[in-house]
């Protein structure tokens, strides 16, 4: 593979780019592979690339039913953090938020990582509780975040307005290292990786069914044929379930719409991330300058990639709220992606009951910042059957009861 | 140079001149003009700058398409960036100013980047900036910040107001063109209710500048007439300046009418969001021109033949004195025919095809206009103005053969149906062979609930670029009985041209080198080129949703309206397949960029969220308040008394409830009355304690477990009569607990005679408490609240100073206390009459936060506090709220999986700080070592921790591994920064734990 740089840019400019090489090969699948993927999303290309980085396991296909990184992973609006309050969430999102640190120079690919800082503001005194709680969690587990004032707040983002009158800003969770990257850099940068280990990404390949033989997994049938295999790593997302019916399993997950949108692009006035629990909706600006806005999911399960207008609605309302002169600008684009919502929130990386069967879904509406944590994590546990990144993230426990509960923060009011 | 024509303009008003200004530059313009038409009439083509390379731009289109004129509009509160010139309607007093640039529109630096644009190919940022790694940050993420963004942003707050409106239709038309104005007229003449929107101020789009004649006529009175009997018909309404911004599932659409944008003085919303539910959706949204690539198609004065068109027939309005035309089909000889009918050279007509136009060809030359067939445009010169082309065989390389000065070129690569609307929902294309273009796939529109499709397209937008009425009329007809209606209407007879074949021709010329190629531009504003496309293709960017990512084509303010299917023909091209198998990207609402207050509507600040207020709230607004929201409601957290801080407040509220007399609002408590012959069978399912064998005058505390078994909500609950309850549910959560009761009414237990009502705004409560309560209700006098009379945990109805009263004996203090509810309407009296009484005796009200202080002290848990959806009522100690007689309550099942029954879960205990201070909020206790993951093993933590102002220390409860087996252990809780606080486990309970003070 040749590499990336500022001097093979100006080598390239030279004879009009004409020697740039594909980042990706397109092969035809084999006959059989040491370990196959399905879903090249994010959390599926991560893997793969660690399975071959980290366990030398580089037999490996990585099956797309669409195009790659065309799922959440190209859809989501990218925000990158690690200040989470149960122990096993924040070492995972924070092994992923250190690996992105490095990952570019790590694929020789700019995914842009850019840690501009996350502010997740409080503005009931309960979220006060709540931030402060998740503060004195994170010194702890090594994840570096402060609770901060309202003045601070506006210090750091001065478009903010933080007087209320319904909910004003009483102080926020602060972040430094939080941050956002390019969501298609991360699928492609993995992806070429992948491809120059000699793994196989083979695009518009759908799979249709799981083959096992005595309770352990031997293939997979796809839209291009039947495919062996010692083991599966399913990375679908939305798609977990349909998938996990193939192997002959059920997985305590559903598929909601999650909405987004952009504004058209203005000059940078806003250099972090700012996410607003109370009023419900998030908010940074792109290296396009196009304000980036999310907010809850929808009420319905749905495998369309839309949504109802009135989420967008709520969302934009309580940005307003939030930031006055976003009301002028105009919204260019709303789209929709499927995610994978579990009972507790929190992700599924585990065996399955089909022995070589392995199962990564359930990030829901906030995956991204997770991929290569989760990537590190799952290869692992595919590669040797054991991981403390992913112990505690096993489908047993919701037979258990030992649930995962990110939602603590936003709990309930008094 | 481009200028106002002596004569002309079939949309402007000569006699209202309106002065604006450009850069600060005073110019004037016409009712009528848009801003691009006015700026155009002044010979100020410039209008921007492109978003990558900074190249200097006009304005190409003449509509919604326009990707290049864009402006910072107006100023302080009424500021907008990223306004099309376009579409932006003039008045007197406009301000405009152009966007991306420094310092200067003419002179900007940024044009640099022109030169390093060889350098800059598609995707380079993935390529580089990787080394050295903190340069990223500093250096080269900040430049290409600093460099993004095209207008400003607005820094005032908005003083505009928005509004939404709602309507049901049977039939909503979108598009106010010929073909939506027939559409309508079937479909009203057949009685159905039809709403018809149209984005443009004025209606008939096209028709009037294409020269279309209806019924013999020029089709302005055709318009005319049509118009004003839609206007007439009870059944019909027009909006113009509507433009329909997105379907929706099931019939739902957004139209967005710009009330004022054209009127800024004028009273009212400045826009307007419909939302509509039609049965039948026709779109009727025409068709947009397609540039044609070639060798500096981006100069300012390279435009589409249409736009020329409108310009001149619209505006009196001239692009250029010599115009040259470029095309691969017959329309673009109506720009030269229209050209020069209003006095214009057009030097040549450049027509790709080496059959040329039908009879269009031999009008244009009958008035002596030069066609050259089979040729192309191998190059544009100029720089900030286009100054002459070279022309070349289309066939060939491009070599020159001629260079023809001018100062206009006009371009058509043929048209593309308006789709967007169509897609939005599920609606599918075709790609249609002789036409060039994707239409609409009649046979899979979006279909509704029921299966059925709800949208149609008519006219152009169906790809019916002729007989565009004999389109429309069928399509209605089809929607006319889709409602269940019937129709013999038949179209107006449309005289047509007829014309040749379009030719598709991707690039200009065929065998275009490199060189050419990098300068042939598909996406005007954000400069991508062919030569990306196919780079993006090379490096195997095949999907075309890839390659939009990788060279950002489509992805500016215009969503690639013009540049989409040029960019995906030059994709396809280069992988090898057709057209169709590579596909289109997805076309996503809004139709073009709505404004974010239209979305918002009306509600925003005080009116942001419905302000839940009790009876009572006024009086703490005069009073003091320093307000909390508590869901919907705002709670006073505590009254301020002079220039008191809050703490103090607390402290005085705390210890004069202990020490005299309190009074708390508690009206926000939820109230939820459940009545019904199986309404204890159905609370003994709600709560884990036993509800169903209360008995009437009664209360008891109560829990309430999700499936899951942890612990949601607390509240006393009182029996009323023999099948009445009334449950109190905490303030943030009567309506959670209400919809969860109806929940599993609704869908577990549907055949169980139990009735809720939801009637916490129906009643005032106020809570009564400290060691004078009784003096107080005994001076006001009424009913008897003695201790025999009304013991702990009871309920009584009568009558108090004169108000019909509830009480209930109740206590979160641990004080003598009654909680009293009386019908909200009397609320305020109440309380009114409450304080003058209880003058005497000290009273005093308080707020959430000497609630809350107070409970703490008794040990009594808060929901939200003590809980966090991970809790369960065990891990409380609160067994004996359990009923063990029980079958079954929700959460049951649950509290028994391993993980809940595990005897190392934290439990509740309580902690002093060994120096007295107070425990940091939210601190975790530490143990030794660390887990698999390298982090600190915590065991336990803080879950509320106050002052007290009763003991004069810090207090707290926290949750603790084994905690109630380690009293007296003291434990490490660190602060943030890493230094220790040490706190002893305790009894929670810190205060009167024998409940002397309650019960007398
Ligand atoms: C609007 C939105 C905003 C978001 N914002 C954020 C954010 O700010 N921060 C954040 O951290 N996260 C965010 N997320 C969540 C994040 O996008 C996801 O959690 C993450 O991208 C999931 O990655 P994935 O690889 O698991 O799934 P995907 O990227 O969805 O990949 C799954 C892949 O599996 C493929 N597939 C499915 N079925 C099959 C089959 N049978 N055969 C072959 N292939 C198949 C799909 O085509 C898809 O490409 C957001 C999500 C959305 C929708």
């Amino acid at each position: 593979m040749k590499r990336y740089s500022a001097f093979a840019i100006a080598r390239e400019a030279f004879r009009y780019h004409t020697g740039w090489e594909r980042a990706w090969r397109s092969p035809e699948p084999k006959k059989k592979y040491d370990a196959i993927i399905v879903g090249a999303g994010g959390h599926g290309l991560a893997t793969a690339y660690y399975l071959g980085k980290n366990h030398g396991i580089k037999n490996v296909a990585i099956l797309e039913k669409g195009w790659l990184g065309g799922g959440n992973t190209g859809r989501n609006t990218t925000i990158i953090r690690s200040n989470y309050l149960q122990d096993p969430s924040a070492a995972i999102y924070e092994k992923a938020r250190s690996l992105y640190e490095d990952l570019s120079q790590d694929l020789n690919y700019n995914v842009m990582f850019s840690p501009r800082g996350v502010i997740m503001l409080a503005q009931t005194e309960h979220e006060v509780r709540g931030y402060k709680r998740t503060a004195h969690a994170n010194a702890l587990q090594g994840v570096a975040t402060e609770y901060i004032d309202a003045r601070r707040v506006k210090e750091l983002c001065p478009i903010m307005h933080i007087e209320g009158p319904r909910y004003p800003v009483l102080g926020g969770l602060w972040q430094p290292r939080g941050g956002t990257a390019r969501h298609d850099a991360v699928a492609w940068g993995y992806a070429r990786a992948c491809s120059d280990m000699g793994m196989d990404i083979i695009q518009k390949c759908e799979v249709t069914g799981v083959r096992r033989e005595n309770g352990k997994v031997v293939g997979v049938d796809t839209t291009k044929g039947a495919i062996d295999c010692d083991r599966l790593g399913i990375v679908v997302a939305g798609h977990s379930g349909v998938v996990a019916d193939m192997a002959g399993f059920r997985l305590p997950i559903e598929s909601v719409p999650l909405q987004a949108l952009v504004s058209e692009p203005i000059k940078p006035c806003m250099d972090v991330v700012v996410m607003a629990n109370t009023v419900h909706g998030y908010m940074s600006q792109s290296d396009k300058g196009e304000m980036v806005i999310g907010g809850g999911t929808d009420g319905h399960n749905a495998y369309t990639q839309r949504g109802s207008f009135h989420h967008i609605e709520e969302t934009v309302r309580a940005l307003i709220e939030t930031f006055p002169m976003i009301s002028r600008l105009k919204m260019l684009r709303q789209w929709g992606g499927i995610v994978d919502v579990t009972g507790d929130r929190s992700p599924i990386l585990s065996k399955t009951p089909v022995e070589g069967v392995f199962i990564n879904c359930g990030w829901g509406t906030g995956g991204f910042k997770a991929i290569p944590g989760s990537g590190w994590g799952f290869a692992e546990l595919m590669a040797t059957g054991h991981s403390p990144l992913t112990a505690e993230f096993g489908l047993d426990r919701f037979r258990e009861g030992r649930f995962i509960d990110e939602s603590v923060a936003a709990g309930v009011a008094h | 140079m481009s200028t106002r024509l002596s004569q002309g303009g079939r949309l402007i008003d000569r006699s209202a001149q309106q002065g604006f200004s450009f850069n600060g530059k005073r110019l004037k313009g016409y009712a009528g003009d848009t801003l691009a038409s006015a700026l155009l009439a002044n010979d100020q083509m410039l209008m921007g700058r492109s978003f990558k390379y900074h190249r200097p731009r006009g304005v190409i289109a003449s509509g919604a398409e326009e990707p290049n004129a864009l402006m910072n509009l107006g100023a302080e509160g009424k500021f907008e960036p990223n306004a099309r010139a376009t579409t932006t309607p003039l008045f007197d007093g406009l301000e405009a100013a152009s966007q991306n640039h420094f310092p200067s529109l003419e002179f900007d630096v940024g044009a640099l980047n022109t030169h390093l644009s060889r350098f800059l190919p598609a995707g380079f940022y993935y390529k580089m900036f990787i080394h050295p790694r903190p340069f990223w940050k500093h250096i080269y993420e900040p430049f290409i910040r600093q460099s993004a963004g095209l207008g400003k942003a607005p820094k005032a707050r908005d003083v505009d107001t928005y509004e939404h409106f709602y309507a049901f239709c049977d039939v909503l038309i979108i598009g106010g063109g010929i073909a939506g104005l027939q559409a309508a007229k079937v479909a009203a003449d057949a009685g159905l209710e039809v709403m018809l929107v149209e984005q443009d101020p004025h209606w008939g789009g096209r028709a009037p500048v294409d020269g279309t004649g209806i019924d013999g006529k020029p089709a302005q009175d055709w318009i005319d007439t049509t118009v004003a009997a839609l206007g007439d018909m009870p059944n019909v309404t027009l909006r113009a300046r509507c433009m329909g911004a997105g379907v929706y599932d099931h019939g739902y659409v957004l139209c967005y009418e710009r009330l004022t944008d054209h009127a800024p003085k004028a009273a009212g919303p400045r826009h307007r969001l419909w939302r509509v539910r039609a049965k039948q959706v026709v779109t009727a949204t025409g068709a947009i021109e397609r540039p044609l690539s070639f060798a500096g198609n981006d100069i300012p004065g390279v435009m589409l033949a249409g736009a020329v068109r409108d310009y001149v027939v619209n505006y009196g309005v001239s692009i250029g004195d010599r115009t040259v035309v470029v095309t691969n089909n017959d329309d673009a000889y109506r720009t030269a025919i229209a050209l020069k009918e209003a006095g214009l050279e057009v030097p040549a007509i450049i027509d790709a095809r080496t059959g040329g136009a039908g009879a269009l060809g031999d009008q244009a030359k009958a008035l002596g206009i030069r066609v050259e067939t089979g040729k192309a445009i191998a190059k544009v010169k100029g720089g900030k103005r286009v100054t002459g082309v070279g022309i070349c065989a289309q066939a060939g390389e491009g070599s020159i053969l001629e260079e023809i000065a001018c100062d206009c070129v006009t371009m058509s690569g043929g048209w593309s149906p308006v789709v967007h609307l169509w897609s939005h929902c599920g609606g599918k294309l075709i790609w249609d062979d002789a036409l060039a273009m994707f239409r609409p796939d009649g046979d899979r529109a979006p279909t509704s609930h029921d299966g059925n499709p709800f949208v149609i397209t008519a006219g152009a937008a169906n790809g019916a670029l002729s007989d565009v009425l004999a389109d429309a009329t069928a399509q209605a007809a089809e929607v006319v009985s889709r409602c269940g209606g019937k129709t013999d209407a038949a179209a107006p007879t449309e005289a047509n041209t007829a014309e040749n074949a379009i030719e598709p021709i991707w690039l200009m010329p065929q065998g275009a080198a490199h060189k050419l190629r990098s300068k042939s531009w598909l996406d005007f504003q954000n400069d991508v080129k062919v030569s990306d496309v196919q780079l993006a293709a090379q490096e195997g960017f095949e999907s075309v949703e890839h390659a939009k990512r990788y060279t950002t084509l489509g992805m500016a303010t215009d969503q690639g309206k013009t540049s989409n299917i040029n960019g995906l023909a030059i994709l396809s091209k280069e992988l090898g397949v057709d057209i169709p198998q590579v596909g289109t990207t997805t076309f996503r609402p809004p139709y073009t960029p709505i404004s974010m207050g239209a979305i918002a509507g009306e509600a925003r600040h005080e009116i942001f969220q419905p302000l839940r207020k009790t009876p009572m709230h006024d009086w703490h607004d005069a009073n003091g308040a320093h307000w909390e929201p508590v869901g919907h409601w705002r709670r006073p957290y505590c009254f301020l008394r002079g220039d008191e801080t809050p703490e103090k407040a607390v402290h005085r509220e705390v210890l004069n409830t202990r020490e005299k007399l309190g009074l708390l609002d508690a009206s926000t408590l939820g109230k939820i009355i459940v009545k019904g012959p199986d309404a204890g069978k159905f609370l003994d399912m709600m709560y884990t304690n036993m509800m169903s064998n209360l008995k009437p005058g009664r209360c008891r505390y109560g829990l309430m477990c999700s499936e899951n078994g942890f612990l949601s909500d607390d509240g006393v609950v009182a029996r009323i009569s023999d099948d009445t309850w009334l449950c109190h549910t905490t303030s943030g959560g009567a309506d959670r607990i209400h919809a969860h009761m109806e929940e599993w009414l609704q869908t577990e237990w549907w055949d169980w005679k139990v009735y809720t009502a939801n009637v916490t705004e129906q009643y005032a409560q106020v809570a009564v408490v400290g060691p004078n309560a009784r003096k107080v209700l005994e001076k006001l006098g009424g009913m008897d609240v003695s201790a025999d009379a009304l013991s702990f945990m009871g309920w009584a109805d009568g009558t108090i100073g004169g108000f019909d009263v509830r009480v209930y004996r109740i206590s979160f203090s641990g004080e003598l206390s009654y909680e009293i509810a009386v019908p909200a309407n009397q609320g305020r009296a109440f309380w009114d009459a409450l304080l003058e009484a209880g003058e005497e005796f000290g009273v005093m009200p308080y707020g959430t936060e000497a609630l809350h202080i107070m409970r703490a002290e008794k040990g009594f848990i808060m929901i939200g506090d003590e809980t966090d959806g991970t809790v369960i009522p065990q891990d409380l100690n609160l067994h004996w709220a359990i009923s063990k007689k029980k079958d079954d309550f929700l959460g049951k099942r649950a509290q028994m999986r391993s993980h809940m029954a595990d005897p190392n879960r934290w439990k509740l205990v309580g902690l002093e700080t060994t120096d007295g201070s107070v425990l940091p909020d939210g601190a975790y206790a530490v143990g030794e070592g660390t887990n698999a993951n390298g982090q600190r093993n915590m065991i336990g933590r803080v879950t509320s921790t106050y002052h007290s102002p009763t003991l004069g220390k810090g207090i707290a409860m926290g949750l603790v591994h084994h905690g109630p087996d380690r009293m007296g252990e003291v434990l490490d809780f660190p602060r943030v920064d890493g230094t220790v606080v040490k706190a002893k486990i305790v009894d929670p309970v810190f205060y009167d734990k024998e409940g002397a003070k309650q019960n007398v």
